[in-house]
């Protein structure tokens, strides 16, 4: 049986996806909180697998307390702290539990997290990771060797559609699609133009593709992943109207543009959905939900 | 082939020392010359510091190629001054220090760290070229090796943390897949890039690896 996520996405609703970022410790009451703010307002929550490469609580742990309060899990797999037996273990018990969605991703560096000295893994890589799923799914692990129950995910991927060059992003998309991904959940869009020329291209093939809509929380933040984050431009247009806000409403602003974002998207049905980003605020998530009128 | 090193600071070299007194020295006219670490004035250089400090330094001299059976005839030359010797400060790659162990049978210590297998582009930069994988992907990467130029020795194409060319872990350094696919597009072979490598053989021969040849 799919996925209550993949039903969603062969659907044709306009799918709605959103993440919470695991803590650095054993309290997850704030985890949990926004596992309740978010589990009935989308479709899907990614959980993220230590983020920026900085070691939290597990991205399976958030996957299975998203399941067993009702909501749909997205568990995200990054390369870079497991080879290849240890990721395939986790693919098992992450689907004896109901995890039935992955992302696949490659991983941020080590050295730009909070344990530079750690020994980075990427024994594969998020091609590969797609291709396993697939390889585990016809009963057999990477060793050839016969699987005593299989697994069935509906496996996604990312993509980054402002990425300077994009070509050799796009080559990497192809073979993400035909290593097997459904859906994509892109970097964070700002430009609607430049998304929809990238839009050209991903409509050639048969995947799902939901747009990165990172929330802008002022014009500081908005000018600091410019220039930090590859892959990320926030127009000059959006950074202006930020700072134009009046003093202490800078997050409201942010919220509002969101929204407008995602209506335009799904209004003009550029993509298949949105995947909201909030960042640390995902309190505010379902305001950008209201704000966009979905 | 160059076997890139730098030299370990002085303070660490002291440290590995502080049992011994009677020190020989032994650089490498190879690599560590190449490299500024082990040659003629390096060896000067560490001999001075360390007689300063009231060590006795019982010989010392630029073996010229210290990886090879050189060590053995010029350790048997020097025979003298090693055997009055508590320890050897070896200022060549690992393979000098290895090379020098065989030969004689008090400790031999590192004086420099081993980096990498490397070339220099002639202008004083040494850069890092080969892994020593065991199998070679070169032919389908435009002769740039991914294994070794990708921060994370991706096999199918960039990770998203690349920017205008550069590699997310330091932005002075080369994304070695957009060079890999400059390179092919000149080439007209971007299908290169485009077909699925799979997971790669960690296990080509087990370590610690060994080679016959006769």
């Amino acid at each position: 049986m799919p996925s209550k996520f993949k039903s969603l996405l062969d659907s044709g609703k306009f799918v709605i996806t959103s993440e919470i970022g695991p803590p650095k410790g054993t309290n997850i009451e704030k985890m949990l909180h926004h596992i309740d703010i978010l589990k009935d307002k989308v479709d899907g929550i990614n959980v993220t697998d230590h983020q920026s490469s900085v070691m939290r609580f597990p991205s399976i742990g958030g996957c299975l307390a998203i399941e067993e309060r009702g909501g749909e899990p997205i568990l995200q797999m990054t390369c870079r702290d497991r080879n290849r037996m240890a990721l395939q273990a986790e693919l098992l018990f992450a689907y004896i539990r109901g995890v039935r969605n992955v992302l696949c991703l490659t991983g941020d560096a080590v050295p730009v997290g909070d344990h530079k000295e750690a020994k980075g893994v990427f024994d594969l890589d998020s091609v590969q990771l797609l291709r396993t799923i697939r390889t585990m799914e016809s009963g057999k692990d990477l060793g050839g060797n016969e699987l005593d129950g299989t697994v069935k995910f509906c496996a996604g991927a990312i993509v980054t559609p402002e990425a300077n060059p994009i070509e050799p992003q796009l080559i990497k998309f192809e073979k993400k699609v035909e290593a097997g991904a459904e859906f994509f959940q892109t970097q964070a869009v700002y430009d609607l133009d430049k998304f929809a020329r990238f839009m050209q291209f991903a409509r050639r093939f048969p995947v799902k593709v939901l747009a990165g809509i990172v929330l802008l929380s002022s014009a500081k933040m908005a000018k600091y992943m410019t220039d930090n984050v590859p892959g990320i431009f926030v127009p000059q247009n959006l950074i202006d109207e930020l700072a134009n806000a009046p003093k202490g409403t800078a997050l409201s602003k942010g919220i509002e543009i969101a929204g407008r974002m995602v209506a335009t998207l799904k209004k003009e049905a550029m993509c298949d959905g949105v995947h909201i980003m909030a960042i640390g605020k995902e309190e505010v998530v379902p305001d950008i939900l209201a704000a966009a009128g979905v | 082939m160059k076997s890139i090193t730098k030299q370990k600071t002085f303070d660490e070299i002291t440290q590995q020392l502080q049992d011994f007194n009677r020190i020989f020295i032994a650089g490498c006219g190879t690599c560590a010359t190449l490299t500024r670490t082990g040659g003629v004035e390096e060896v000067a250089d560490i001999k001075e510091k360390l007689v300063s400090q009231g060590k006795l330094v019982t010989g010392s001299l630029v073996i010229p190629v210290a990886c090879d059976d050189m060590t053995e005839a010029l350790a048997k030359e020097n025979n003298i001054s090693l055997k009055s010797a508590q320890v050897v400060l070896v200022m060549a790659c690992a393979l000098g220090v290895h090379r020098m162990s065989q030969y004689v049978n008090i400790p031999v210590i590192p004086a420099l760290d081993t980096l990498f297998i490397g070339i220099d582009d002639g202008q004083g930069s040494f850069h890092e070229v080969c892994a020593q994988c065991g199998q070679c992907v070169l032919g389908e990467m435009a002769d740039i090796c991914p294994i070794t130029a990708c921060h994370k020795g991706l096999l199918n194409g960039p990770c998203g943390g690349t920017n205008n060319g550069k590699c997310e872990v330091d932005k002075e350094k080369d994304c070695a897949w957009t060079l890999i696919y400059n390179r092919l597009k000149e080439q007209n072979r971007l299908d290169a890039m485009r077909k699925y490598q799979p997971p790669k053989n960690y296990q080509v021969m087990p370590r610690p690896r060994v080679l016959k040849v006769m």
